[in-house]
């Protein structure tokens, strides 16, 4: 007779994983650290151990900049027509209809009024999660509308950019919003309104060849890729693997592209600092 | 006495009254109407597609030539009339597919073309006494960019172009006609120039795009762009852009903020070229052909967006089939622009830019 024999069916394991520990741990994509998801959120998104900055949502980013996380929006209605009728494997209107639905916006970015630091600015600020924080008519004319706003209240503006470039899907339409925001900072200059640009990861393609390149101040997140072509359009144009750190905030700030690269933690207490300083 | 016509296929007829050999006649066209319509089939395999296009428009033309005088030659029998009658019906509807719209892509091809004429050809033909002006002051200088001085009718102008280049060794020179940031910065400085001066600024866009390279990000590619965008919405002289070729997204863009944007008739204008667009979202760069057309880059196409003033015309075939007439063409459009913009005192000129971009590309509704 077997000792170890098993005396009846199987065994029961039900009792076993009662502590669900999904969604309470964060795997860290900089050192591959296990973060406690509460800690993460303490500190901004920023991984504590290695100071990778988290990607955040524009009502975060809002929370995190403006006095008590109060503000108003505004020009917060308007959505796409789908210009071209553009559909490629999937129609653009279909992939609209799912992007609103997931954010909850109509578009890519959200205009708002607020204080920072007890100083009344307005702050658009973009939604990477809406297909990629893309460019089309609406992202160009509520930008468009935040840097009039500021003009005409003589408020300070801030852009905070997360945007993989112009939206595609709305091809030329897309293309003509950079020249519309550039033509509107024109006379946002002229008026010595103050504008500092937040360059957040990742800020590419015709964002960055438009308003985000064009702040009286240009700052960055760290680590955030900034650049105007995509590495992978580079390296098959060049032929030859890109270096390490290549189209990265300090990257950019030792080719003299920034003004600095300033830590999440510390964003709100730089731009208020700027904001002194330009004020008139 | 006459002298006899010899079409590419050999058929001979004579211009006058008599005709000889009406049975080689008939059976020749039948055969030369075949080697149209399978040039014609042709075009849709890739290949040289234009230039067969371009020779089956020519073949129809001495077909229906031949005709007519066939057709005008007395004491035919009626089923040669008949014949003839047939022939003519299927010459015009090949001609008429022929001479179609060009699609999008086959737009892209013409705009594209190596016998195109490029902003020096224009320069050479439009404008005397060009002065080249060289580097941005700051790096180098940038061969995908020709700025300078020049007379257009008498008129001391301003004249900022990307450069393409025909052989191996000038493309090379010219980076196949993609700017760097020097480039883009050398034109900023010839406008400031233009504008302190206050001559009017032509500029001709042709370019794949901004050069997507590991030196243009490092010195700042996107904030060259960004900033000639800017500069120029507010440049105080008149600016008339004209897109030549290839209106390569930002890096055409960086030259095209303009109180008249021009297009030539077979040019493309877009956020990304053909290619790029299908590999992304097709997957699959064979698929150039359908993004071209959803992209909406013809200058038909611009217009009706609003995103461009007026379209110039091109000679019969394209501007590479006729540099000079496609100069004059694109001279007279110039012309009429420029004296509707210098009658305009230079305040209202820049609000009116303005407004333009502005009211541009509105493509939204509002959510209740």
């Amino acid at each position: 007779m077997a000792w170890f024999k098993r005396e009846a069916g199987e065994l029961d394991t039900s009792g076993e994983k009662k502590v669900r520990t999904e969604g309470l741990w964060v795997k860290c994509e900089g050192c591959r650290q296990i973060i406690w998801k509460k800690d993460l959120e303490d500190n901004l998104q920023v991984c504590p151990k290695c100071n990778k900055h988290f990607r955040i949502d524009a009502r975060t980013r809002l929370a995190q900049l403006l006095d008590d996380d109060q503000y108003d929006t505004f020009a917060d209605n308007l959505s796409s027509t789908d210009p071209l009728q553009f559909s490629d494997l999937k129609s653009y209107s279909s992939r609209l209809e799912t992007a609103q639905a997931e954010t909850g916006l109509t578009d890519a970015v959200i205009n708002a009024r607020g204080k920072l630091n007890g100083q009344p600015v307005i702050v658009s600020s973009m939604e990477y999660a809406f297909i990629g924080g893309s460019m089309g008519a609406v992202v160009g004319e509520v930008i468009t509308r935040a840097i009039e706003e500021a003009q005409k209240t003589r408020t300070p503006l801030i852009i905070v950019s997360a945007s993989g470039g112009a939206r595609m899907m709305e091809g030329v339409v897309s293309l003509m919003q950079l020249a519309k925001i550039s033509a509107a900072l024109a006379r946002l200059d002229e008026a010595r309104v103050p504008y500092i640009s937040v360059l957040t990861d990742p800020t590419t393609g015709g964002v960055t060849a438009s308003f985000a390149m064009l702040g009286d101040l240009n700052v960055a997140e760290p680590g955030a890729l900034i650049g105007f072509a995509g590495p992978r359009v580079i390296e098959q144009t060049i032929r030859t693997k890109l270096p390490a750190g290549f189209q990265r905030s300090e990257f950019l700030l030792e080719h003299g592209m920034l003004d600095a690269v300033v830590s999440r933690k510390d964003l709100k207490s730089y731009i208020g600092r700027a904001l002194e300083f330009m004020a008139a | 006495m006459r002298a006899s016509h010899h079409s590419a296929f050999g058929v001979q007829v004579t211009s006058g009254s008599r005709v000889v050999n009406v049975g080689l006649v008939v059976t020749g066209t039948d055969f030369l109407l075949s080697m149209v319509e399978s040039r014609w089939a042709a075009r849709n395999g890739d290949a040289r597609k234009m230039d067969l296009q371009l020779k089956a428009r020519q073949e129809l033309e001495k077909i229906e030539q031949q005709l007519s005088r066939l057709q005008a030659a007395p004491g035919q029998n009626d089923d040669l009339r008949t014949q003839i009658k047939q022939l003519n019906d299927r010459i015009d509807s090949l001609r008429i597919e022929v001479s179609a719209n060009h699609d999008a892509w086959q737009r892209t091809e013409l705009a594209r073309h190596p016998q195109r004429p490029y902003a020096l050809d224009y320069i050479e033909r439009i404008f005397t006494d060009f002065s080249e002006i060289h580097g941005d002051r700051g790096f180098g200088d940038d061969p995908a960019i020709v700025t300078g001085m020049a007379r257009f009718q008498g008129q001391e102008v301003m004249i900022i172009g990307h450069q393409k280049a025909r052989d191996t060794k000038q493309k090379v020179y010219r980076n196949f006609g993609m700017p760097n940031p020097e480039g883009y910065r050398k034109a900023l400085r010839v406008m400031k120039i233009a504008e302190k001066f206050r001559r009017p600024l032509f500029t001709f866009v042709d370019t794949p795009g901004a050069y997507p390279g590991l030196g243009a990000e490092e010195r700042g590619q996107a904030e060259a762009i960004a900033r000639n965008l800017r500069e120029m919405a507010r440049l105080q002289v008149p600016i008339i852009t004209t897109i030549t070729g290839e209106g390569g997204s930002g890096g055409a863009l960086a030259i095209a903020i303009a109180d008249r944007v021009l297009m030539m008739e077979n040019s493309i204008y877009s956020v990304i070229s053909p290619e790029g667009c299908a590999s992304i979202m097709w997957r699959d760069a064979t698929k150039k052909e359908l993004a071209a057309q959803a992209l909406h880059i013809t200058a038909k196409d611009l217009s009706e967006l609003g995103c461009v003033d007026s379209i110039v015309p091109e000679p019969e075939g394209g501007a590479h089939t006729d540099h000079a007439a496609a100069a004059d063409l694109l001279a007279e459009s110039l012309k009429t622009n420029l004296a509707q913009l210098l009658k305009m005192p230079v305040p209202d000129l820049v609000d009116a830019r303005y407004n333009k971009f502005r009211k541009m590309a509105q493509f939204f509704r509002v959510e209740v």
